[in-house]
């Protein structure tokens, strides 16, 4: 066994020392009816030279950027992440180590993550961040539960334009609960039907996507308004957190909480998972944040130090009165998203959004001018946007699929009031050729 | 065991609470025992002064780096005063836990409510018997 | 001074590094990253988005190389203890070695660079992964079905508590009560009450255990479920898991396993044998997934039949008969408590665990949880006497001691941890499960080899007997990391949460 050192000689030692005769009387005290009498109904054990045969069969059976130029976002991006990154965030002393419960012996993660909540603050615009939850569907949730408790209203507004699978993440944390959602749909423009009329002194908080699921770019300060006339909390949840590179800071503009998905900052896309959702909100609601919280202190001999704080929050100490029931959370993540922004920089970044913001104008202005398909919102957009296509999405889709293209994403499940639509996506991942390919594929101009 | 001070003239409730009637003001706060037991006291939740409580109503929470104790009201009544000073410095309970660090001033409805709970000795006695 | 940590530590003293926060390293105009020349025309962002929805700058990020971030990085993590350089006896937490085989199967490019929304016939691989994953741990825990999704233990707990309330729901029942023993992790109660149920602790007996009488005593129609951790958190088995599974089930509740401590029970028992209807595995913990610093891992919610219709969905399927072959993604679940992840849940740490059961077989997942069960009760038998045992009996995966025996030194369970460190050891768990005073809860699983177990016994022998020869330096610890004790009293009572310019925050 490569992970288990025991030899058979060590292994009668220390039963003897134990006093047990054999293996098997370890687990007396597990009643001889309640055992399993067969061995597991698992393949055999493989070598790693087997297992990787293996994994590299299962692998070659699923799309990649070298196999396929992605144009699929929709909560998940494709970008370039610098090798720094993984050479970093894979050193065994980040990779193999837990939860900073001893942070004499800790500093590292506990420095990173310190880190990690002052970069937070300042791309949202806000005074704390938490040390990250599962992902954005999550933290919007834990967004709207902190809400929740804050105001101690129970009726929650989604604003149109919330990831669908968002939504359904917020719905589902909801249930059981005595709390009320309220969905708005979006207008013609791709944003969010006025949320005025919906606002009463009820309502706990306005949840607002920025850039919206289609794309556009929504006016947040109107919100902002609105919500604070009514007592209610703003809380925006951004999904490409690249945008905030260009983007003003929600914080600047009202929002009370700012929360979403940073697997933009460098973490691959692993079919979904693990991402990186993060939670900032104002000063005086500290004590409502869910997850970890890293403080800065002296040791004893006065020097500066790192710590998890607040923690009569958690689930640790105050059990079934905790704010989250949170404790794993995304780590290792966390510090590749900072790791990546170390590397870009104030400059880089901004860099990095126009790019993005550049490519999807150059996409767009083709597409405008194509015969066959049309841009669904004209308005502003940062690089995602809807696509009207003059053919069933499920044919283009395919058609791209076999010439190294995904596409888009097909909006029928989510929008089917738009007729044949994608959201497309263009990061730096995207030449112009390549981009040149998808509205030849997406328009009349088919080669 | 521990030495710990429990002035004579406060009444006391079981769950470590000191109440002293000054006029139709109950000041109230945390024992002297309760303070060393949650040790460093990094914050205390007030409720908002005009709130109304019952007697052993939960009113607030007192914690430590890793333990939260919940404060329960000794008499009923309207809380009419917090005390400012803990939200920047709840060192104050430790330090001083029957002067500076007491936390509110209830107007207690039925002052008679004060006869159920301890004096010293009985409290010292009650102490006592948790502590073995 | 017979045996300091010079002796029978595990460490000896190294060049370590000092380093500032990277803020303090930042040096306008210093670039760290650089784009490829842009191929399409340049935009005004301005002028595309209006210059009221445009920031002006992007405050606290720094301006440096790519040479400050690899040292400062690498620098941090040198301040780490870590699996990779020793025993990390956390309790409760099962801190395997990782394989590094298992990282390099996780960023094979058709994993990583896996689009979640792409077409399910360009994601056959990764479905076929999960689909298999799914039935291993199905048949490791002896429950029928296994939705991947739940990001990390505490959100398979919440998924589980929700099946439980849509099954009770679903048969027009309402039940609002979730019994809990007082032993469980804080995830339990947390969930519980996360999902609106009111939470009523229940007292374990004398020996550890929970005892049927109690269970029955607290069964009412109101009780949605009881949730229990086996092996509990004293590392006890629950021996009497099946008349209480029986009680609850008579009463109408169901049983939540909480799958913590699985890595005991490896193919020598299943908790859906015992009577468990829903449980969640820690991928990050039986199943060797690394623990990142605090994450991620990867919580899956393992059910018997009576909850699959209520499976969180997507839910991952295998063609059958004339749809033809392959894996799909079925929405169909009308019953389902709904959706928990963005997507499908941490995939990467699936391609871990699916790498390990793979590489272990039935077999050496039995040696897993034999071994681990063996180094517990071995440590234990070298430190009964010195440190006080609680709770006698055979225990299974883990170790619980406590401080009692070093009453009158001064020296407390936070001493020892302390004086761990210098000694070159993570410290094991402690002041957990409540039910101990000055609980230290050792895990020392089964990576760690006999001459490893006997050098960390001899160290916290060491630390018994410095409590009494001299507490003062076994209070003082430690003493020999880069940073002494943190002040976290300090850190509460005003706390600094992230850097400033000129804040509190300047370089001591
Ligand atoms: C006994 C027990 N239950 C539940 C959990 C929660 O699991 P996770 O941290 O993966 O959310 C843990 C781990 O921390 C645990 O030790």
């Amino acid at each position: 066994m490569r992970f288990i050192p025991h030899t058979e000689p060590e292994v009668r030692h220390m039963l003897a020392a134990v006093g047990v005769e054999e293996i098997e009387h370890l687990f007396d005290s597990i009643p001889a009816d309640a055992r399993l009498s067969r061995p597991l109904d698992l393949p055999r054990p493989l070598s790693e030279q087997e297992l990787f045969a293996r994994l590299r069969e299962l692998a070659a059976r699923n799309a990649t950027p070298e196999s396929h130029t992605c144009f699929l976002g929709a909560g998940a991006y494709a970008h370039f992440v610098p090798s720094v990154v993984s050479a970093l965030a894979s050193r065994a002393e980040f990779l193999t180590s837990y939860t900073p419960y001893q942070p004499e012996i800790s500093q590292g993660t506990l420095q990173a993550i310190f880190e990690w909540q002052t970069m937070i603050c300042g791309i949202t615009g806000l005074e704390v961040s938490n040390a990250s939850l599962y992902d954005g569907a999550s933290a919007t949730a834990e967004a709207v539960l902190m809400a929740i408790r804050l105001t101690r209203r129970h009726r929650v507004l989604l604003a149109g334009g919330l990831h669908p699978h968002w939504r359904d993440v917020v719905r589902t944390y909801l249930q059981g609960l005595d709390a009320e959602v309220v969905e708005l749909g979006v207008g013609t423009d791709g944003r969010s039907e006025p949320v005025d009329s919906h606002l009463d002194g009820e309502v706990a908080c306005v949840v607002v996507q920025q850039p919206a699921f289609l794309g556009p770019v929504q006016d947040l300060a109107p919100v902002a308004a609105a919500a604070r006339e009514h007592g209610a909390l703003l809380v925006v949840a951004v999904a490409e957190a690249l945008s905030l590179g260009l983007l003003r800071a929600p914080g600047e503009l009202g929002a009370d909480i700012v929360c979403g998905e940073a697997q933009s900052f460098g973490i691959p896309l692993s079919f979904g998972g693990p991402h990186l959702g993060f939670l900032a909100a104002r000063r005086r609601f500290v004590r409502q944040l869910p997850g970890r919280l890293v403080g800065e202190t002296v040791d004893a001999r006065g020097r500066r130090g790192y710590v998890l704080t607040l923690s009569t929050r958690e689930q640790h100490i105050r059990r079934e009165r905790a704010t989250s029931n949170i404790c794993t959370n995304q780590g290792l993540c966390l510090l590749m998203a900072t790791i990546y922004l170390s590397l870009l920089g104030p400059h880089g970044l901004r860099t990095l959004a126009r790019d993005n913001l550049a490519r999807a104008h150059y996409a767009r202005t083709r597409i405008a001018a194509t015969p066959g398909v049309e841009l669904v919102h004209p308005g502003p957009v940062f690089n995602e946007f809807a696509v009207r296509t003059d053919r069933p999405p499920a044919e283009i889709l395919e058609e791209g699929a076999s010439r190294g293209l995904l596409a888009g994403l097909d909006l029928e499940p989510h929008a089917p009031e738009l007729g044949p639509a994608l959201l497309v996506c263009t990061t730096e991942l995207a030449s112009r050729k390549e981009i040149d390919r998808l509205v030849n594929l997406l328009g009349k101009n088919r080669p | 065991m521990a030495e710990y001070e429990f002035p004579e003239g406060l009444r006391y409730s079981e769950e470590d609470e000191w109440a002293r009637l000054e006029g139709d003001r109950l000041v109230v706060g945390i024992t002297d025992y309760a303070q060393q037991k949650l040790g460093d006291i990094v914050f205390v939740e007030l409720p908002e002064a005009g709130t109304h409580v019952e007697k052993g109503d939960r009113f607030g929470s007192i914690e430590s780096v890793k333990a939260v104790a919940d404060l329960f009201a000794p008499a009923s009544g309207e809380i009419i005063e917090v005390n400012p000073d803990l939200e920047d410095h709840p060192e104050l309970v430790n330090e001083d836990c029957y002067g500076d660090g007491w936390m509110v001033v209830i107007a207690p409805d039925d002052p008679a409510e004060l006869d159920d709970l301890m004096d010293a000795a009985a409290y010292a006695k009650h102490v006592e018997s948790r502590e073995d | 001074m017979s045996r300091g940590p010079e002796k029978v530590g595990n460490t000896t003293r190294g060049i370590a590094y000092e380093e500032p926060l990277l803020f303090e390293r930042s040096r306008p105009g210093r670039r760290g990253f650089a784009l490829p020349p842009l191929d399409v025309p340049e935009v005004e962002p301005e002028a595309l988005l209006g210059a009221e929805a445009c920031r002006e700058t992007i405050p606290d990020l720094p301006e440096v190389s790519e040479v400050d971030v690899v040292r400062h990085f690498t620098r941090l993590s040198t301040w780490n203890a870590a699996v990779d350089l020793g025993l990390y006896p956390l309790g409760s937490c099962t801190m395997k070695y990782n394989p590094r085989q298992n990282e390099a199967a996780a960023a094979l490019p058709g994993f990583a660079g896996a689009h979640p929304l792409a077409p399910a016939s360009l994601s056959q691989g990764i479905l076929q992964l999960m689909a298999e994953l799914e039935r291993h741990l199905a048949e490791i825990s002896g429950l029928d079905r296994v939705s991947l999704q739940p990001a990390a233990g505490a959100q398979g707990e919440l998924a589980g508590i929700m099946m439980i309330r849509a099954y009770h729901r679903h048969r027009g029942e309402s039940r609002d009560r979730v019994l809990i023993p007082d032993s469980a992790h804080g995830t339990n109660p947390a969930s519980a009450a996360l999902n609106g149920y009111r939470v009523q602790t229940l007292e374990s007996g004398p020996d550890g255990l929970l005892h049927p009488e109690t269970v029955a005593a607290a069964m009412g129609p109101d009780v949605a479920a009881l949730m229990i951790t086996n092996p509990n958190t004293l590392g006890l088995f629950e021996t009497h898991i099946e008349p209480i599974c029986e009680i609850v089930h008579t009463g109408g509740g169901l049983v939540y396993g909480d799958g913590a401590n699985l890595n005991a029970l490896l193919g020598i028992a299943r908790p859906g044998d015992l009577g468990i209807d829903v449980m969640h595995f820690n991928l990050h913990k039986t199943f060797s997934t690394p623990h990142g610093g605090g994450g991620p891992g990867a919580g899956p919610v393992g059910v018997k039949n009576i909850l699959a219709p209520y499976l969180p969905v997507p839910v991952v399927r295998e063609l059958a008969g004339d749809e033809g072959e392959g894996f799909v993604l079925d929405y169909d679940f009308p019953h389902s408590i709904g959706r928990l992840h963005a997507h499908h849940g941490n995939v990467g740490m699936m391609i871990r665990a699916w790498a390990y059961i793979r590489s272990l077989g039935a077999e050496g997942l039995r040696r897993c949880a034999e071994m681990a069960v063996l180094n517990a009760n071995y440590l234990l038998s070298r430190l009964r006497g010195t440190y006080h045992v609680p709770y006698e009996g055979r225990v299974m995966h883990e170790c619980v001691l406590s401080d009692r025996l070093l009453q009158g030194t001064g020296v407390t369970t936070l001493d020892v941890a302390k004086r761990l460190i210098d000694y070159g050891y993570h410290p094991p768990t402690i002041y957990f499960p409540l039910v101990v005073q000055g609980a230290i809860m050792i895990e020392p699983t089964e990576s760690e080899s006999l001459e490893g177990l006997d050098r960390f016994a001899e160290a916290m022998l060491a630390v018994a007997e410095e409590a009494r020869t001299d507490p003062e330096r076994v209070r003082a610890a430690p003493t020999r990391t880069r940073l002494a004790r943190l002040d976290e009293t300090r850190a509460a009572r005003r706390p600094v949460l992230r850097w400033q310019p000129a804040g509190p925050s300047k370089r001591p």
